[in-house]
C-alpha cells in the first residue's frame, strides 16, 4: 500500500520539481525512455516514461520498459524508497530515522532483492533525474556584497573561502570564523593564559589556488597521441615527444574502457598497474582512497606499493627500538602542547622546519604557538646543515653536520652524558633494556673507539665544544627533540642513506633523557592541541565512498556508519613504487612492504611477478607526477617508452609529468568544480587524530564553486561513466551523485548531532568546539610509560596481539621496554646495515666515499620543499612560481633554485642567480644559483619534488630545465633489505652553464 | 579622521610569501572599477619580499621586508600623476585605472619601485590598499588577513595615534629622508639595514677546549664602552644595531679564572662574524 502510495506520489513530485529546475527539464529532455519500478512478481509497480520531455506515468509492469529497478518486496521497496529520497524531506528526518535500517538499501542490494536492470547509461540517467529532484533546491553558499557568494573548500594546506561572481572564482582566502563559531580553548602555563586566534591558517600552496584552476596548463579536453593507434601501430618509444589529438569523451571513453578489456583478456590477471599521486586534491569522495580505489578494485590491478617516504628512518629503523608501527615509528602526539608550554626549558629542533613543512597538512597552526614558546623564553637549538626557515626565525644556535653525519652526533652526545652522568639512570634501569651493550659501545669498551665529541667531529664538521655544550644544556635542561615537521617523525635526515640510524639515534637518547616525564618528549608545539578528538568525521584513510576495507581504514570506522557495498581488489600482485621502472623495464623486481599492524611487517620480502600473475602491460595514471618523487628520475621515463607498456592511460587535472607519456589523456577538474566533503588534516587511520595539529577542528562541505572548467570531468565522474561501459555502473555509483554521497557521509559523522544538513550546505562549515574541561583534555604521551602505567593515550594501538604482556601495558617490543638493541632485528638477523644495536655506519654515498666524492665533491640536500606541497601547487603556471625563493625566472623559463655556500660559488665562478649545472653520473639538472651563508659549505640545497620534467633533448644525459633534482639521486635503498628511499646521500659536481653552448 | 596604515614586524616575518600570493589572487583576473585593473598574473610583484643576509657560516641571520606601495601622505606620484593619482580621506592611495592609461613616468615617479608597468594594459599600477574590500567592511587589507605570525598590521587610527605608536615602538619608514611620508612603518627594520658583530668565547683547560658561558664581553669605541653582553651555553655573543660603515670596534672578554682578550675589528658594509676568541687559564 504504502509502496503503491509512493509510486503514485512520484510523478507529481517529478513533475513539480520539474516546473522550477532547468537542469531536471534538460535531464528529462535529454533521452527518451521508460523505466518502471516494480516488486519481482509484477503484483505492484508504476512505468514512467519520458518523451520530448514530458513525462508519462501508469501503474502496473511495463514490458517495454528499458530501466527496471525492482525489489523482492513491496515493503522492502517502501523502506528503501524511503531511505533513499529522505535528503527531500530533510526536516522529517528525525522523525524518519527510527524507522530507517542503514544496512537495509546495501543487504538488499548485495541479495539482489534491490535490483537496477537495464543498460548502465539509461540505468544512471533515471537515477540523475531522481537524484536532481532530491538534490533541488538544496542551497549552497552565503551570499556576499558585490553580488558574490562565499563558498567554502579544502585544500592539502587548509580549509578555504572561495568567493564566486558570475560563475568565475575571485578569489579565494584563509577562513575568518564568524559570531557563531566556537570560542577557542584556552592552556594556562607558567601564569600566563594562551588561546589562539579564530580564524584558520592556510599554506601557501593552498592560497595559489585560484591560479592552479585557471592555470593554462589545465587538461581541458579528451587527448590521444597523434601516432598511438590502439588498432595498429602503437609507437610506443615516441611517448614523451609526439603531439596529441583532441578527441571527444566518447571516443575516449570507449577507446579506455576496450583497452581495459582486451589487456584483461589478452594478457590475463594482473596486466594493469595502477600509479597514482597522493595529494593532488583533497576529499572524501573524488580522493585517491575513495572513488578512484573504488573503481580500481572493480577493474583489479597490480598495486604499486607507496614506501613511507616521509617516515622512512622511523619506520625502517626507530619503531624496533619502542614500537609505535601503526605511526610508522613516529612518536605519540597526545598533550605535548601543554606540556612544552608548562615544563619545557628547551626546544631542539633536529632536521626540522615545521614553518616550511607544517607538520602535515596543518598550515601555520602551530606558528602562534612557537610564538608563544619564544616569549615563555624557552631555548632554541636547530641542527640542519641549512639554517631552515624555522631556525632563521625562532633564532637560538644553529649546529650545521655535515649531511648524513647526525647518527655520529647524537652517539657523541650519548657519550658526554654517560661520561658525565647527565642521564636518567633510574628511567634507564626501570623502563629500558640493552643500555650496558649501548654504553659500551659508545664508550668504545668493544671496539675500541669511543664515540667520543672529538670522534664526531672527523664526521660531521661540528666542533667538540659545541657537542659538550648541547649535551650539557640538554642533559641538564627539560628539553623537548623536534623531528621533522610535526616534531613527532619525518625530518630530511631519515631519508638519506643513514636514515634509520638518525632516527634510531633520536629515539635512543630521548630514552636516556627520560622520555615521557615533564617537559621532555618529542614535539615542536605542532600536535596535542585540546580539541575535541572523539567528535567523529572520517579522514581521508577511511576511504570515504571506496568500500575497500582491505587498503583503507574503512572497515575500522566509517564502513560501519555509512553502509555501503564493498570492494576488493582480486589481484595480490603488487610492485614497489620506486621500482616501477625496473618492474616494466626488466620485467622483475623485489622490494620490502609498508605494514604497519607489526614490527615484523616490513621484513616480508615481496617479487614482482607474482606466481601465475601476468607482467604490466597497461598503466592507469591518476593524478600528479611522479617525476619529482622518484630518485634517478630518467629512469621513469625510459620505462614509460617501453614496448611492454602496451597503453599509457593517464587521468589528470594538469599537464605535466607522466601526462606527456600518455597514450590517452581523460582531463579531470579539480575540487573547486565538484561536490566532496571533508575535515582538514584529517588523515584517518594514516596518522591517526592528526587534526590535533590544528588549532580547530574545520569540517567541510566542499562546493561545486564552479562548473568544471572546458569538458573536464570529476574524477567520480570519469569513474562512473567508464563502468558504464564496463557493466559496473550500479556497482560503482549505487545510483548516487557526488553530492548525495557527501550526505550520506555527513550522516554517518556526529555532524547531524550538531548542524543541520541545510545549514551545514550553506554554511559550508562547522567548527568543532575544543575541549573546555582540564578532565577531558589528553593526557601527555609516554607519561604512562615513563611512570610504569596502564597506556592511557587515545590511540587502539599497537593491536592487542602485539603485547607481551598485559594488553596496554609497556611498548610494543618484545620486552614491553625501550630496546638499546632491538629484539626484532636480532630475530630478523638479516640486514648488515641494521644490526640489532644502532651503530655508526658512513653513509654510502657520502664524503667517505672517496673515490666517487673526488669526482662529485658537493653534498646534494633535497628537502621537502617549502612553498608546493609533493609536486602540488609547482610548475602549472601557478602563481607560486613567482616567489623569489622557489623559482627564478631567467630568460622567460622559471628555473627551480639551487642554493650554495658563496665559497663553494666563488671556486667556480657561479655569480647569484646564474644557471648552473648540476650533474652526476645519473644525470643532469639545471637550475638558478642562490648563494647563501645559510649553507654549510660543500652543500647544495635544492628542495626536492619539482612537478615539472623538462629533459631538453631525448637521452637520459640531457639535461632537465623543469628543476626535477631527483634524477640526481639515487635509487640505492636506505639498506639493503628495505624499500626505504635515501635520496639525501647524493653527491653531485656544479658548474656554471651557457644555454648558448648547448643550443639552447 | 582616522586613516589606514599598516605595521610591519621585520623580526616576524618569516618570507611565507603568503601575503605576496594574496595580492597576486586579488588582483590577477579581476578588473575593479575605480580601484584596479587586473595584475597580469607573473612579472608584477605589488607586494615585493626583500631579503638580505647578515654574518656568515655559522653566525647568520636573514632579514625579510615586505614592500609596497607606501600610500605616501607626499606621495610623488600624486604629484607627478596630475589627477591620475589620488590620496583618499582615509589615506588610502589610488591610481585611477583610466586616467592613468599610458603614463609610464609615474612608475619612474616612485622612489620605492612600488608601482609596476602593465606593458598589456599600458598603465601603472600599485597595490591599493585593498580598498574595494575595505569599503565593503572588511577589517583589514588580504596580505594581513594572510599573515602567519602576525608581522603584518592594519591600523585604521588617527594620525596623531599613529605617530604617537612609532614614537612608542620606535617603527621606521623607508628611506625617511624623500620626505614622502609613507603610511607604511616597519618594526625591527635594523635586520635590514644595520649590522651586527658576533663571535664565540671558548676557555682552553687541561688541553680541552669548551665552550664558556657567562663571559663578560664589552664593546668599546673610540676606548668607550658602548655595549655589553654576556655569552650563552655556546659561549656565543652578539652586538646588533650598529650603523655601517661604522669603522673601527674593540671587544674585550673577560671569564672568571680566565686571562681577559681583547679583539679589534671594522665594521664597513658587512656585519662582523669574528674569529673564536680563545682564553687561557690565569
Amino acid at each position: 500500500m504504502l509502496f503503491s502510495l509512493i509510486l503514485w506520489c512520484l510523478p507529481a513530485a517529478l513533475r513539480i520539481h520539474a516546473w522550477r529546475s532547468e537542469n531536471i527539464r534538460a535531464l528529462m529532455a535529454a533521452r527518451d525512455f521508460t523505466a518502471q519500478i516494480v516488486v519481482k512478481d509484477g503484483s505492484r509497480g508504476r512505468w514512467f516514461r519520458f518523451a520530448g520531455g514530458r513525462l508519462t506515468s501508469g501503474a502496473g509492469v511495463n514490458n517495454d520498459a528499458e530501466v527496471t529497478v525492482r525489489f523482492k518486496t513491496a515493503a522492502l521497496g517502501a523502506r528503501i524508497l524511503i531511505h533513499l529520497t529522505s535528503g527531500m524531506f530533510h526536516f522529517a528526518w528525525p522523525l524518519l530515522k527510527p524507522f530507517l535500517e542503514p544496512m537495509e538499501v546495501i543487504s538488499a542490494a548485495k541479495n539482489f532483492a534491490f535490483e537496477v536492470l537495464g543498460p548502465d547509461e539509461l540505468s544512471v540517467h533515471f537515477t540523475d533525474i531522481m537524484n536532481a529532484m532530491l538534490t533541488h533546491g538544496w542551497q549552497q553558499g552565503m551570499p556576499m556584497p558585490g553580488g558574490e557568494i562565499r563558498y567554502v573548500n579544502q585544500t592539502n594546506g587548509g580549509p578555504v573561502f572561495v568567493y564566486v561572481k558570475d560563475g568565475k572564482i575571485v578569489r579565494i582566502t584563509p577562513m575568518e570564523f564568524g559570531a557563531g563559531d566556537p570560542k577557542p580553548w584556552v592552556i594556562e602555563a607558567r601564569g600566563r593564559k594562551f588561546s589562539p586566534p579564530r580564524r584558520a591558517t592556510l599554506s601557501p600552496h593552498g592560497l595559489a589556488s585560484k591560479s592552479l584552476i585557471y592555470s593554462e596548463k589545465r587538461l581541458l579536453y579528451p587527448m590521444k597521441r597523434v601516432d598511438w593507434d590502439p588498432n595498429g601501430e602503437r609507437n610506443p618509444q615516441t611517448r614523451g615527444k609526439s603531439g596529441y589529438v583532441r578527441i571527444s569523451w566518447d571516443e575516449a571513453l570507449d577507446i579506455a574502457a576496450a583497452e581495459i578489456k582486451r589487456i584483461r583478456h589478452e594478457h590475463g590477471h594482473g596486466a594493469i598497474v595502477n600509479s597514482h599521486g597522493s595529494h593532488h586534491t583533497w576529499g572524501n569522495i573524488g580522493y585517491y582512497l575513495s572513488a578512484h580505489i573504488r573503481f580500481m578494485n572493480a577493474i583489479g590491478y597490480t598495486r604499486m606499493v607507496l614506501n613511507p617516504d616521509s617516515w622512512e628512518g622511523w619506520y625502517w629503523g626507530a619503531m624496533h627500538h619502542y614500537g609505535n608501527s601503526m605511526r610508522m615509528g613516529g612518536a605519540e602526539p597526545y598533550g605535548q602542547l601543554e606540556d612544552t608550554l608548562q615544563n619545557a626549558e628547551m626546544i631542539v629542533f633536529w632536521s626540522s622546519d615545521p614553518e616550511s613543512t607544517c607538520g602535515s597538512y596543518a598550515a601555520f597552526e602551530a606558528t602562534v604557538r612557537r610564538q608563544w614558546a619564544k616569549q615563555l623564553g624557552i631555548k632554541m637549538v636547530h641542527i640542519d646543515p641549512y639554517l631552515n626557515p624555522t631556525a632563521n626565525w625562532l633564532g637560538g644556535k644553529w649546529i650545521a653536520p655535515i649531511p648524513g653525519t647526525s647518527p655520529a652526533l647524537a652517539h657523541a652526545i650519548a657519550y658526554v652524558w654517560i661520561s658525565e652522568g647527565l642521564y636518567d639512570r633510574d628511567y634507564i634501569e626501570t623502563r629500558t633494556t640493552g643500555f650496558d651493550k649501548y654504553r659500551a659501545y659508545v664508550l668504545g669498551e668493544d671496539d675500541g673507539t669511543p664515540k667520543s665529541p672529538e670522534w664526531q667531529a672527523q664526521e660531521t664538521g661540528v666542533a667538540p665544544q659545541i657537542v659538550r655544550a648541547l649535551a650539557r644544556e640538554w642533559g641538564t635542561k627539560k628539553t623537548y627533540l623536534s623531528c621533522g615537521g610535526k616534531g613527532v617523525a619525518f625530518g630530511g635526515a631519515n631519508r638519506s642513506a643513514t636514515g634509520a640510524q638518525w632516527a634510531r639515534a633520536m629515539v635512543c637518547l630521548m630514552a636516556m633523557q627520560g622520555l615521557g616525564k615533564p617537559g621532555i618528549n618529542f614535539g615542536n608545539l605542532g600536535t596535542g592541541t585540546p580539541v575535541d578528538l572523539e567528535f567523529y568525521f572520517p579522514g581521508y584513510a577511511e576511504g570515504g565512498i571506496s568500500g575497500d576495507v582491505e587498503g583503507t581504514a574503512d572497515a575500522v570506522q566509517n564502513y560501519q556508519r555509512m553502509p555501503h557495498l564493498i570492494s576488493m581488489n582480486t589481484v595480490t600482485q603488487k610492485i614497489p613504487r620506486l621500482r616501477l621502472p625496473e618492474a616494466i623495464l626488466d620485467g622483475k623486481t623485489e622490494g620490502y612492504p609498508t605494514d604497519s599492524r607489526a614490527l615484523e611487517g616490513q621484513f616480508q620480502k615481496f617479487s614482482y611477478p607474482s606466481p601465475g600473475h601476468a607482467p604490466v602491460r597497461m598503466m592507469y595514471k591518476y593524478g600528479s607526477s611522479h617525476f619529482g618523487t622518484t630518485m634517478e628520475s630518467n629512469r621513469l621515463a625510459e620505462a614509460l617508452r617501453s614496448e611492454n607498456l602496451e597503453f599509457v592511460l593517464n587521468q589528470s587535472i594538469w599537464n605535466e609529468g607522466e601526462v606527456k607519456f600518455a597514450d590517452l589523456i581523460l582531463p579531470a577538474c579539480t575540487n573547486f568544480e565538484r561536490a566532496d566533503i571533508s575535515e582538514w588534516a584529517a588523515s584517518g587511520g594514516y596518522v591517526h587524530h592528526n587534526h590535533n595539529q590544528m588549532n580547530h577542528r574545520v569540517i567541510t562541505l566542499q562546493h561545486k564553486c564552479i562548473e568544471p572548467l572546458g569538458e573536464s570531468r570529476s574524477d567520480y565522474q570519469i569513474f562512473l561513466d567508464l563502468s558504464k561501459r564496463l557493466g559496473l555502473a550500479s556497482y560503482f555509483g549505487e545510483g548516487k551523485t557526488e553530492l548525495i554521497w557527501c550526505r550520506e557521509i555527513y550522516l554517518s559523522s556526529d555532524l547531524p548531532k550538531a548542524i543541520s544538513w541545510r545549514k551545514f550546505l550553506r554554511k559550508g562549515y562547522y567548527v568543532v568546539p575544543p575541549e573546555t574541561k582540564a578532565a577531558n583534555r589528553r593526557k601527555t604521551s609516554w607519561r604512562w610509560f615513563a611512570e610504569g602505567r596502564k597506556k592511557d593515550v587515545p590511540e587502539p594501538a599497537p593491536l592487542p596481539a602485539e603485547y607481551g604482556g598485559n594488553y596496554l601495558e609497556g611498548l610494543q617490543t618484545q620486552s614491553g621496554l625501550f630496546e638499546f638493541e632491538a629484539s626484532s632485528l636480532k630475530r630478523y638477523n638479516d640486514d648488515p646495515e641494521r644490526p640489532p644495536l644502532n651503530t655508526y655506519i658512513p653513509a654510502w654515498e657520502g664524503r667517505r666515499t672517496a673515490a666517487l666524492y673526488a669526482r662529485y665533491p658537493l653534498q646534494l640536500i633535497s628537502p621537502h620543499p617549502r612553498y608546493s606541497f609533493h609536486t602540488q601547487s609547482d610548475g602549472k603556471d601557478s602563481t607560486v612560481n613567482d616567489i623569489s625563493e622557489h623559482r627564478v625566472l631567467i630568460d622567460g623559463h622559471y628555473y627551480w633554485i639551487a642554493r650554495i655556500n658563496p665559497a663553494d660559488a666563488r671556486a667556480r665562478g657561479i655569480a647569484q642567480h646564474d644557471l648552473i649545472k648540476l650533474y652526476n653520473d645519473r644525470g643532469a639538472v639545471i637550475c638558478a644559483a642562490v648563494l647563501t651563508e645559510r649553507l654549510l659549505p660543500g652543500v647544495v640545497h635544492a628542495y626536492g619534488s619539482s612537478a615539472e620534467y623538462q629533459p631538453i633533448g631525448n637521452t637520459n644525459a640531457a639535461p632537465d630545465i623543469g628543476g626535477c633534482v631527483n634524477i640526481l639521486t639515487p635509487k640505492r635503498h636506505m639498506t639493503e633489505k628495505t624499500s626505504a628511499s635515501a635520496p639525501n646521500s647524493c653527491l653531485i659536481e656544479i658548474e656554471k652553464w651557457d644555454p648558448e653552448k648547448t643550443g639552447r | 579622521m582616522k586613516k589606514w596604515n599598516l605595521v610591519i614586524d621585520v623580526a616576524e616575518c618569516h618570507n611565507c610569501n603568503n601575503c605576496f600570493l594574496a595580492v597576486k589572487d586579488e588582483y590577477t583576473g579581476n578588473d575593479i572599477p575605480g580601484y584596479a585593473a587586473p595584475q597580469p598574473l607573473h612579472g608584477h610583484k605589488w607586494l615585493n619580499i626583500l631579503s638580505k643576509e647578515r654574518g656568515r657560516t655559522p653566525m647568520v641571520d636573514a632579514a625579510h621586508v615586505p614592500t609596497i606601495c607606501n600610500h605616501c601622505d607626499d606621495a610623488p606620484c600624486i604629484a607627478a600623476g596630475k589627477g591620475a593619482v589620488t590620496k583618499r580621506a582615509d589615506g588610502i592611495v589610488l591610481i585611477d585605472p583610466e586616467a592613468a592609461k599610458g603614463r609610464k613616468d609615474l612608475v619612474e615617479a616612485c622612489p620605492y619601485g612600488a608601482i609596476w608597468w602593465n606593458d598589456e594594459l599600458s598603465l601603472p599600477q600599485a597595490w591599493p590598499f585593498d580598498a574595494h574590500l575595505l569599503d565593503r567592511g572588511w577589517s583589514a587589507p588580504r596580505p594581513v588577513q594572510s599573515c602567519p605570525t602576525g608581522a603584518m598590521q592594519a591600523l585604521k587610527i588617527s594620525d596623531e595615534d599613529m605617530a604617537a605608536l612609532a614614537r612608542e615602538q620606535n617603527l621606521e619608514t623607508l628611506r625617511p629622508e624623500l620626505g614622502t611620508r609613507p603610511r607604511v612603518y616597519y618594526k625591527n627594520l635594523y635586520r635590514y639595514t644595520k649590522l651586527f658583530a658576533g663571535g664565540a668565547v671558548l676557555g682552553i683547560k687541561r688541553g680541552v677546549i669548551d665552550c664558556l658561558a657567562g663571559a663578560q664581553v664589552g664593546l668599546r669605541k673610540d676606548g668607550k664602552p658602548i655595549a655589553s653582553v654576556e655569552t650563552d651555553a655556546f659561549g656565543d655573543f652578539k652586538f646588533d644595531r650598529l650603523e655601517p660603515g661604522s669603522g673601527d670596534y674593540e671587544i674585550t672578554v673577560s671569564c672568571d679564572g680566565y686571562r681577559p682578550a681583547a679583539v679589534r675589528f671594522a665594521l664597513a658594509q658587512e656585519s662582523a662574524v669574528l674569529a673564536d676568541i680563545v682564553l687561557e687559564l690565569a
